[in-house]
């Protein structure tokens, strides 16, 4: 049975800011890991998990869900915090991060943890995985729709451009790509590093649907991916422009905060500036 | 040592039949298909030379054409193999899994999932190519991934086999094929089993462990060593790299003292180390390695290529005879 989930667009806000607490919380106790993608993505994950995606957390292998993979897999904290808040494990666990034994490793391994649809972390293999995974449903007549989350820094892997000439080829509309563009990479600015741009029209010429959106912005989410599911010739390419470390004002736009744990003094700043935003919130819906 | 049942196709003046291992491996394929509609087949543009283009024209839904795109074979198989499909992803052994390791190792054995990679025109064997298109390092790439089996049939009836059994297998695996046609060892009748080494030949004086189109010269050299100077060789046909028959390996090295392993593939990483290793741990043994002595190849006749690289019968002559002498 599919599990709906009935919170508004504020309310699933008031969610986001936890969860981006939950993220700084994780990070911060691992040590290590990825605060700036985590925090961009996280409206993302809330749209995904709370709106968007057909699944039911207290049944992660039902055979009718939506596939969602995360090819980016650095990014898994707003997944895992997602997850826990939707109902998938005790937000409890979220604190295992990286730790030796935990579910939650620190790119996410399928066999680990029910829900995750694939092990994920090497860049550049997402896209061609879900192709497959929508190319089998279609094969089948199944309805179920595949979901592929991808960064920009990731657009340099050959391999995700063979899996891009192939949806575009095999008019897989039963696939959507959402682009991560936060506009950075390790190295620095992408646009300094190995420029992608102009992006919208290098998937048009690949023969797909691009919807362009603020990717901080629950409502352009949700509705960027009910206008890709109505498309029935070719996949969709929803760019998600987002700002990296966002919430988080000394995170924001700084490429320094890819992979860089918070330490005591930086974790109670950032988690001080989101719940004075969660206030805030929850005082405007109530 | 448990002796299976073989029954060989006649080893004496009659001409076997010759035969690719790709051309068993199309075959199968086929027969497997009619068994199991989770099959797919994916070719990365290399249709005919794979010998799928049967499959193709009875399952043309089920048969995925991708262009020049290694990465894409595997990870996009990958993902046909997460919806419940079991796809056989089929590239020449030099670009996948040569471009394609670690989209093997990420998204397939990491993963755990059903898919199986088959390597074609692997060995010095692929001729006029030349060294790009010559894999000498696949055995090596794919029996150090965890999770991982590793098949290199003999002939082409054994291919055939191999991949009916790797059809019903549930996990990654490699299948290791050739393109030269060579005389076919086994009948339909000849028992295949994973991971169980095959007795070809029963002797106590030194134990030939050989896999590929090099099971066939080493038969050869067993018997011209017989009837030349009266020495008695095992051969085992090891067909399954990986997981390796230890037992059986064991009780040749303890029967005969002496071993010789053979195979068309760099010797560092392949049926010679996974041999060595073994017995260095449990039964240390003198080894003579017959493979290539870390060189890339080059162009020419199959046969001048072997001859060149030291894969010749009479090279494993030689190397038993070397065996020997370190044993006494």
């Amino acid at each position: 049975m599919d599990h709906n989930f009935k919170e508004s667009n504020s309310e699933l806000e008031i969610l986001a800011i936890r969860i981006r607490q939950d993220i700084i919380k994780m990070i911060h106790a691992a040590g290590s890991g990825h605060p700036a993608g985590s925090l961009g993505m996280t409206d993302v994950m809330v749209a995904l998990y709370f709106r968007i995606l057909r699944h039911n957390p207290k049944n992660p292998d039902w055979n009718e869900r939506d596939r969602f993979l995360l090819s980016n897999g650095h990014i898994c904290p707003a997944r895992y915090a997602t997850m826990a808040r939707a109902g998938y494990f005790s937000p409890d666990e979220l604190l295992t991060l990286r730790n030796f034994g935990s579910r939650l490793q620190g790119h996410p391994e399928r066999l680990r943890l029910p829900g995750l649809e694939s092990t994920s972390g090497p860049l550049g293999a997402g896209l061609a995985q879900g192709a497959g995974l929508a190319y089998a449903a279609r094969l089948d007549e199944l309805s179920w729709h595949t979901y592929v989350l991808t960064s920009d820094g990731e657009h340099g892997a050959g391999l995700h451009w063979e899996a891009v000439l192939f949806a575009g080829k095999n008019r897989l509309a039963n696939l959507t790509c959402i682009v991560d563009r936060n506009d950075i990479q390790i190295d620095g600015p992408t646009e300094e590093v190995m420029p992608i741009e102009p992006l919208k029209e290098k998937y048009l010429a690949f023969n797909w649907n691009v919807i362009e959106i603020d990717g901080n912005d629950i409502g352009q989410i949700i509705k960027a991916a009910e206008q890709a599911k109505s498309i029935s010739d070719r996949p969709t390419c929803i760019i998600a422009k987002n700002i990296p470390g966002c919430g988080v004002s000394f995170m924001e736009n700084d490429h320094k905060w890819h992979g860089l744990a918070p330490n005591n003094e930086e974790t109670e700043r950032a988690l001080a500036e989101l719940q004075a935003v969660e206030q805030k919130l929850t005082m405007n819906v109530a | 040592m448990s002796k299976q049942n073989l029954k060989l196709n006649d080893s004496g003046k009659q001409k076997k039949l010759l035969a690719a291992t790709r051309d068993g491996f199309g075959q199968g394929l086929v027969e497997a298909a009619k068994l199991d509609e989770r099959i797919i087949g994916i070719c990365a543009d290399l249709t005919e030379s794979l010998k799928m283009t049967e499959f193709e024209q009875q399952f043309p839904k089920r048969f995925v054409r991708i262009g020049v795109s290694e990465q894409l074979l595997v990870a996009l198989g990958a993902g046909f193999a997460l919806a419940g499909k079991i796809p056989f992803v089929a590239s020449f052994a030099a670009f996948s899994p040569g471009r394609s390791w670690e989209q093997i190792r990420t998204n397939v054995c990491l993963n755990d999932v059903n898919l199986k990679v088959v390597g074609g025109h692997a060995g010095l064997s692929v001729g006029a190519d030349g060294a790009t298109h010559q894999a000498l390092e696949d055995i090596a790439l794919m029996r150090c991934l965890p999770k991982m089996t590793v098949v290199v049939p003999c002939d082409s009836e054994q291919a055939r086999r191999a991949t009916l059994a790797l059809a019903t297998l549930d996990g990654p695996a490699y299948l290791r094929l050739g393109r030269a046609k060579v005389p076919t060892l086994t009948s339909v009748d000849t028992p295949f089993e994973i991971g169980r080494v095959q007795i070809f030949r029963e002797g106590t004086d030194t134990a030939i462990i050989a896999c590929g189109l090099m099971t066939e010269r080493s038969l050869q050299a067993a018997e011209e060593l017989a009837a030349e100077d009266g020495i008695e060789c095992t051969v085992l046909n090891c067909h399954t790299i990986k997981p390796l028959d230890d037992e059986a390996i064991l009780m040749a090295a303890q029967k005969c003292g002496a071993l010789v392993t053979v195979e068309e593939h760099q010797i560092a990483g392949g049926l010679g180390s996974v041999v060595a290793e073994l017995l260095a741990q449990n039964t240390p043994t003198p080894i003579e390695f017959v493979g290539v002595h870390n060189r890339f190849g080059q162009s020419g006749e199959a046969d001048e290529l072997l001859s060149e690289y030291e894969l010749t019968v009479s090279d494993i002559k030689t190397a038993v005879r070397r065996a020997l002498h370190r044993k006494a």
